[in-house]
């Protein structure tokens, strides 16, 4: 889960590690009120979920607060890569002396968290990592040591950072790596990470994503899952329990397992489809649940659906059940090709026959018999 | 001859007492009715559920039952961690852990551990658990779709692995195990592990392999192949998946250039593996080889 950089600098904030003072705003009124109240520069930085704000004018310096007014005024409202921008985070500029990459991120091949350390601070670190990865130095944590001293001296010198400021890094580290574990993060980025001409290390911007999996030991930063700038039924589908994804076809899917729901949108583009969305209705549903996914398929309005269901634990009886609740409260136009295989797919076809849902034995069958359906051909 | 388990395996279950853990041990007993021994429960010890007695701790269930040799776990993910830390601690020697959502960090913390037990091994999390024919079910498979033979399976992904083993079978071709790996991001037992299980099993003539994308334990594998004496037939799910979505499964996510389809399907073929474009086509190149090997004997 994606959290705004206001957020992950509260996080950070709790635990200590130094920020910019800061306060989200929703107008340019509440831009310039924030601006005189901090009495000098300040940055206004658009909050949406987007990577290179800065590049696309999202990010503003003001020296007053009626530029302050004008910033917020520009970049309230504005469209930054598709999600329109609906508040800001208006922070007290710093007096930046130097400007440094660092980032925390779980590195699945190593299955352990690593550290990041770049004195190419401030631009594309993809660019740096691929171009010159002599200059993005790493360690790897153990666990259950932590992040230790010997470590981040390492990076420190490795990455050739200003030496004098080692006991700040350290510092910095430990706070960050705490605030990492402590709330499930998978990623923190702080870029730039600043020393200041007062000597201070600050994190100037922070960008953070936390496990999903984990919420359910982080009721505050759940409280920060945010639908607005979501896909409409993609939200639908989650208020409905359902493992939900929007996709940009036309072809509505969905079946059991997300390896064979993943399959089967494969199998539907080898027959020269697309798939409108990815549908698992996870294992053992219920009648009501499928009622539930076929209602939010429909919702993207789609020139055809596919079910694909393997029944282990699922029973194909329970899931025709489902789709004949379902299309018997609604109006569709568009082909149902239903493909029953496994735990009671005898019961599941003998409730489906009569129905206006066309069967298929196979996923190949189902996938060619709907987009050719689908596309009239 | 199976790999991991087999008819002498004696299963201790992890949460017995809880829904799903209630009713796939009455799916495993109906299949194995001798391998599923005891369960657990912090709270219930003394108690009894269907026919089998409940321990308050893994190290109380060992000690009344000496011969539980598997333990498989279907707790809430919440304590998913805790219960694969209790079983690792007892050094019990295969470990299934059947719960989907167990947090990242706790998975960091269990592979550190998991390094330092030699005796024990770990399938999952987020698995269907493992199969072989007519002796021992660990997890929630169907058993009704499998038959015994020759062909080993692995995969990342439940449902995927039944649409193979059934379309093998329906063909009448047996299978020697079956193994679901999880889609995690951390799990214990890899590709690589299970093809080298396979390449030592007399029992096993071919092993099919589906991956999916996300990670790198396909290519990791395909290394290892080029030293296999068994054929492998290949399958990589998600080929039509857009970048930087979160697929169902938690590992099923490609970021960058890494861990794409195209490239598990090229290291695939660089070690020498054909690699099926559907389900169907995986049925295929099966027979296929399976003649093959049957001419050259």
């Amino acid at each position: 889960m994606k959290i705004h950089e206001f957020q992950a600098k509260q996080v950070l904030a709790k635990y200590g590690v130094p920020t910019p003072r800061g306060q989200v705003a929703y107008s340019p009124d509440e831009v310039k009120n924030i601006a005189t109240e901090f009495g000098k520069l300040v940055v206004v930085k658009a909050q949406v979920h987007v990577g290179g704000r800065g590049k696309a004018g999202g990010v503003k310096l003001a020296k007053t607060p009626n530029e302050a007014y004008d910033m917020g005024k520009q970049i309230l409202g504005m469209d930054l890569k598709g999600l329109i921008v609906k508040k800001v985070l208006v922070e007290e500029g710093v007096n930046i002396d130097k400007e440094y990459y660092l980032g925390m991120i779980f590195d699945r091949d190593a299955r352990k968290v690593v550290v990041m350390v770049s004195a190419e601070g401030g631009m594309d670190i993809e660019e740096v990592a691929e171009k010159t990865p002599e200059k993005l130095a790493k360690i790897w944590v153990d666990p259950a040591l932590g992040l230790t001293d010997y470590q981040i001296r390492q990076l420190i010198f490795d990455a050739k950072l200003d030496r004098a400021y080692i006991k700040e890094y350290t510092k910095f580290l430990k706070l960050l790596y705490k605030a990492f574990i402590q709330s499930d993060a998978t990623l923190a980025e702080i870029n730039p990470l600043v020393v200041t001409k007062e000597g201070t290390v600050i994190a100037a911007d922070c960008k953070m994503d936390i496990d999903e999996n984990a919420l359910f030991r982080q009721p505050e930063l759940a409280a920060w899952q945010e639908s607005e700038e979501d896909n409409a039924i993609e939200d639908e589908a989650r208020t409905r329990g359902l493992t939900y994804v929007h996709l940009d076809g036309d072809i509505g899917i969905m079946g059991n397992g997300a390896g064979l729901v993943m399959t089967t949108l494969d199998a539907v583009g080898r027959e020269g489809g697309a798939a409108a969305n990815f549908l698992d209705i996870g294992g053992g549903a219920k009648a009501s649940v499928v009622k539930n996914a076929l209602e939010v398929v429909m919702m993207e309005k789609p020139k055809g659906v596919l079910i694909n269901i393997f029944g282990g634990i699922t029973r194909c009886d329970e899931v025709a059940k489902g789709v004949l609740e379902a299309t018997s409260g609604m109006e569709i136009k568009v082909p149902i090709v239903v493909r029953l295989s496994g735990t009671a797919e005898e019961e599941g076809r003998k409730l489906l026959a009569g129905s206006n849902l066309i069967p298929a034995a196979t996923m190949q069958e189902a996938a060619k018999k709907v987009v050719d359906l689908a596309y009239g051909r | 001859m199976s790999i991991f388990i087999n008819k002498d395996t004696r299963v201790l279950v992890q949460g017995i007492t809880g829904r799903e853990g209630g009713f796939h041990t009455q799916q495993m007993m109906a299949y194995g009715p001798n391998t599923i021994v005891a369960g657990v429960t912090p709270g219930k010890g003394g108690q009894e559920a269907f026919g089998l007695p409940v321990y308050d701790t893994v190290k109380d269930a060992l000690k009344a039952h000496p011969s539980i040799n598997a333990s498989i776990i279907f707790v809430p993910p919440a304590f998913a961690a805790d219960s694969i830390l209790e079983a690792l601690d007892a050094e019990m020697p295969l470990i299934v852990c059947i719960t989907e959502g167990v947090p990242l960090h706790d998975m960091i913390k269990v592979n550190q551990v998991l390094q330092r037990s030699p005796k024990s091994k770990l399938i999952g999390p987020n698995c269907p658990g493992l199969t072989t024919p007519d002796q021992c079910k660990m997890g929630i498979m169907p058993g009704h779709i499998f038959k015994p033979g020759t062909v080993g399976v692995v995969s990342r992904s439940g449902t995927l692995t039944y649409e193979i083993a059934a379309d093998l079978t329906n063909r009448g071709y047996g299978q020697s195990s079956i193994v679901g790996i999880g889609g995690d991001p951390i799990i214990g037992t890899r590709f690589i592990d299970v093809l080298k299980a396979f390449e030592a099993d007399p029992a096993t003539e071919l092993v099919v392999m589906a991956g999916e994308i996300g990670g790198e334990d396909e290519e990791i594998a395909a290394e290892y192949i080029k030293t296999m004496t068994k054929p492998v037939v290949g399958f990589i799910g998600g080929r039509t998946a857009p970048k930087g979505k979160r697929m169902g499964h938690a590992g099923a996510i490609v970021s960058g250039n890494k861990g794409t389809a195209e490239a598990k399907v090229a290291a695939l073929e660089a070690a020498g593996v054909p690699v099926a474009n559907t389900t169907a086509e995986i049925g295929d190149l099966v027979v296929e080889r399976l003649k093959k090997l049957a001419a050259v004997k």
